[in-house]
């Protein structure tokens, strides 16, 4: 909303390559918006929707109706340009919210939860076509978003942020597997979070297990390990490495079929739980797990994650 | 292993007769709860409206006649009545709208809260008795009232100004009246334009100015013509404001009905200018409903 100018921030700058844009009002900031709502203009057919900010602009009759027609069908909605805002499904108002948005050419297209009122199936079917549009548009674009699934499959580079402060910024990879710090290894994805010792040498600890060696570290400093679930698997004992792999010892607390997944959560120790999820297949894996059953987890020390620790 | 539920003709679904009873049930049950509003409006509308048409049609001699009608035609003087009603029905309409539309936009575009509290304001009058607020206007008004007195004593003009027992008085005091009908609707529709829609118009390059007039005034237009046909149908038939602050001098048809029963005690004749009144009312509702496509603003979105 502060990079279109609806809200006001304290301080503080936006720029648009060089120009600063802070103090410039809405309507001349030349950014293309879909809101979360869409916030067509229920009095104005599809066309008239898209057309709006071409008149403003002064485009020609002609030339307007040109590009209202590309960007229908840039939206795949060619046929529907006469039709009324209210005879539309979310996922059309949505595409129509999208083409008034970019049909100006804007320098920034700037996009507000956009998907978040449709349903999964269309959600992720919306997904890949506008990773698409992206691509042939070539427009910066600034996705705002509270599911993280949908920020790392949409995203060049990622902003992190929490409580109007930028937690980590970096590309959908590194965030997923060097979290900065705890907030953002436990809101991207599924983590355990375990705290680690250090024994006054270079090595860490949780508990007896040793995750580190050669870890260098202030004695003031806190350090946790960030497990993710599917970085786990179950070992039979014996056939590991120890230089290679950590094997923690739990014992079953839960087992959870999801379909694609299953997910089991372990008690490594009195006070922890490991959560660990595999892919399943038909054979034995349904059955492998149940609660009271002793189990080992590998993890392998090239994902261990250490970031520091917030308390 | 599987169960499916067989579908189609010739099988008996399951409870299916029942279901469809228990449907029509409760259609009769909605009809008779709404029973005793439609009885009173038979009793107290349609069978008195049905009486008085039918005295329209009897003669001063009691036999069926379209008498009062031709008289209608044939003098002036009616004429006139009915011109006088229409143009003070449009003159109240546009003063409100001129009034309203502002105050609607304020109100809007204020708190939750705060709004409630003004629109508190706007109500208070509706709860005062029309006769009380008409003499005060009346007070307000004359030769020697507060606002004429106030006027000279500020120099705006020397002698006191006629403000009543004329169009003026009667058009002031109508306004005032009728302004909460033409607020209320406007207001809800006001309201319901979505603040996301008007960021959107000036994201995409409207102007304050530009995104009021292609966007808020549009969207707010079905409140604004459901308040002012609300306010010009109350006017046609307005008695007590045009008879006191329009001193004899603004005589509306329901004016007109009252002298002719009071002075004449011609029945007849009093129900002809209601059911003439009537008639153009309908055929203004219908016109309006027609050309601005009102269905959806007075009986509600499809």
């Amino acid at each position: 909303m502060a990079i279109a100018g609806f809200s006001r921030p304290d301080a503080g700058s936006i720029r648009f390559g060089e120009t600063e844009m802070i103090l410039t009002p809405p309507h001349r900031r030349d950014v293309g918006m879909v809101f979360q709502s869409y916030a067509l203009f229920p009095h104005m057919s599809v066309s008239e929707n898209i057309a709006f900010p071409l008149k403003l602009r002064r485009v020609g009759a002609k030339e307007r109706a040109e590009r209202v027609d590309a960007a229908l069908s840039t939206v795949q909605l060619s046929d529907f340009g006469e039709r009324r805002v209210d005879q539309l499904s979310g996922g059309q108002r949505q595409r129509v919210a999208l083409a008034r948005a970019f049909v100006f050419r804007p320098r920034i297209l700037l996009m507000d939860e956009p998907l978040s009122a449709l349903d999964k199936k269309l959600r992720e079917q919306m997904q890949i076509e506008l990773k698409q549009l992206h691509r042939q548009l070539g427009v910066t674009t600034v996705y705002v978003t509270h599911d993280q699934r949908e920020a790392l499959t949409m995203s060049d580079r990622i902003a992190v942020i929490n409580f109007g402060k930028l937690a980590q910024i970096d590309t959908p990879q590194a965030i997923y597997n060097q979290p900065a710090n705890s907030f953002v290894a436990d809101f991207i994805g599924e983590s355990t979070m375990l705290p680690l010792t250090h024994d006054g040498s270079d090595q860490l600890f949780f508990e007896d297990y040793l995750i580190a060696t050669d870890f260098p570290t202030n004695s003031n400093d806190e350090w946790s390990l960030v497990v993710r679930p599917e970085r786990l698997f179950a070992v039979k004992e014996a056939i590991t490495d120890p230089d290679e792999t950590i094997l923690f010892n739990g014992v079953v607390r839960e087992f959870v079929f999801q379909g694609d997944t299953a997910f089991a959560l372990a008690s490594i120790s009195d006070e922890y739980d490991l959560s660990i999820r595999f892919g399943t297949d038909s054979s034995e894996f349904q059955n492998v797990m149940r609660p009271g059953d002793k189990v080992s987890l590998g993890l392998h020390r090239r994902d261990v994650i250490i970031i520091p620790r917030t308390t | 292993m599987n169960t499916h539920i067989e579908s189609g003709s010739g099988v008996n679904l399951p409870n299916e007769k029942l279901l469809k009873l228990k449907g029509i049930r409760e259609q009769w049950m909605l009809l008779g709860l709404a029973a005793p509003a439609i009885l009173i409006i038979v009793a107290i509308i349609l069978i008195p409206v049905g009486w008085l048409f039918y005295l329209s049609f009897v003669g001063s001699s009691g036999e069926l006649s379209l008498e009062h009608y031709q008289k209608m035609i044939e003098y002036k003087s009616y004429a006139r009545v009915f011109l006088v009603t229409f143009q003070v029905s449009i003159l109240t309409t546009v003063l409100c709208i001129l009034i309203g539309y502002p105050l609607a936009y304020f109100l809007a575009h204020l708190p939750q809260r705060l709004a409630a509290i003004f629109m508190l304001a706007v109500l208070l009058p509706f709860w005062t008795s029309l006769l009380v607020r008409t003499y005060a206007w009346l007070v307000l008004l004359q030769k020697k009232g507060i606002l004429n007195d106030f006027a000279i004593y500020m120099g705006l003009w020397e002698t006191p100004v006629k403000l009543v027992h004329n169009m003026t008085g009667t058009l002031i005091g109508m306004a005032h009246i009728m302004l909460p009908f033409l607020v209320l609707p406007l207001y809800g529709a006001m309201r319901r334009i979505e603040r996301d829609v008007m960021h959107a118009a000036s994201n995409l390059g409207a102007t304050p100015i530009q995104a009021f007039w292609n966007v808020f005034f549009p969207l707010s237009l079905p409140g604004m013509v459901a308040g002012s046909l609300i306010v010009f149908v109350l006017c046609l038939g307005f008695y007590v404001t045009p008879a006191v602050l329009g001193g004899g001098r603004v005589v509306m048809v329901a004016t007109q009905i009252t002298a002719i029963l009071e002075q004449q005690f011609n029945w007849g004749a009093a129900s002809a200018l209601g059911v003439v009144l009537l008639i153009a009312t309908l055929i203004i509702l219908y016109a309006a409903t027609r050309l601005l496509k009102l269905d959806s603003v007075l009986f509600g979105q499809d």
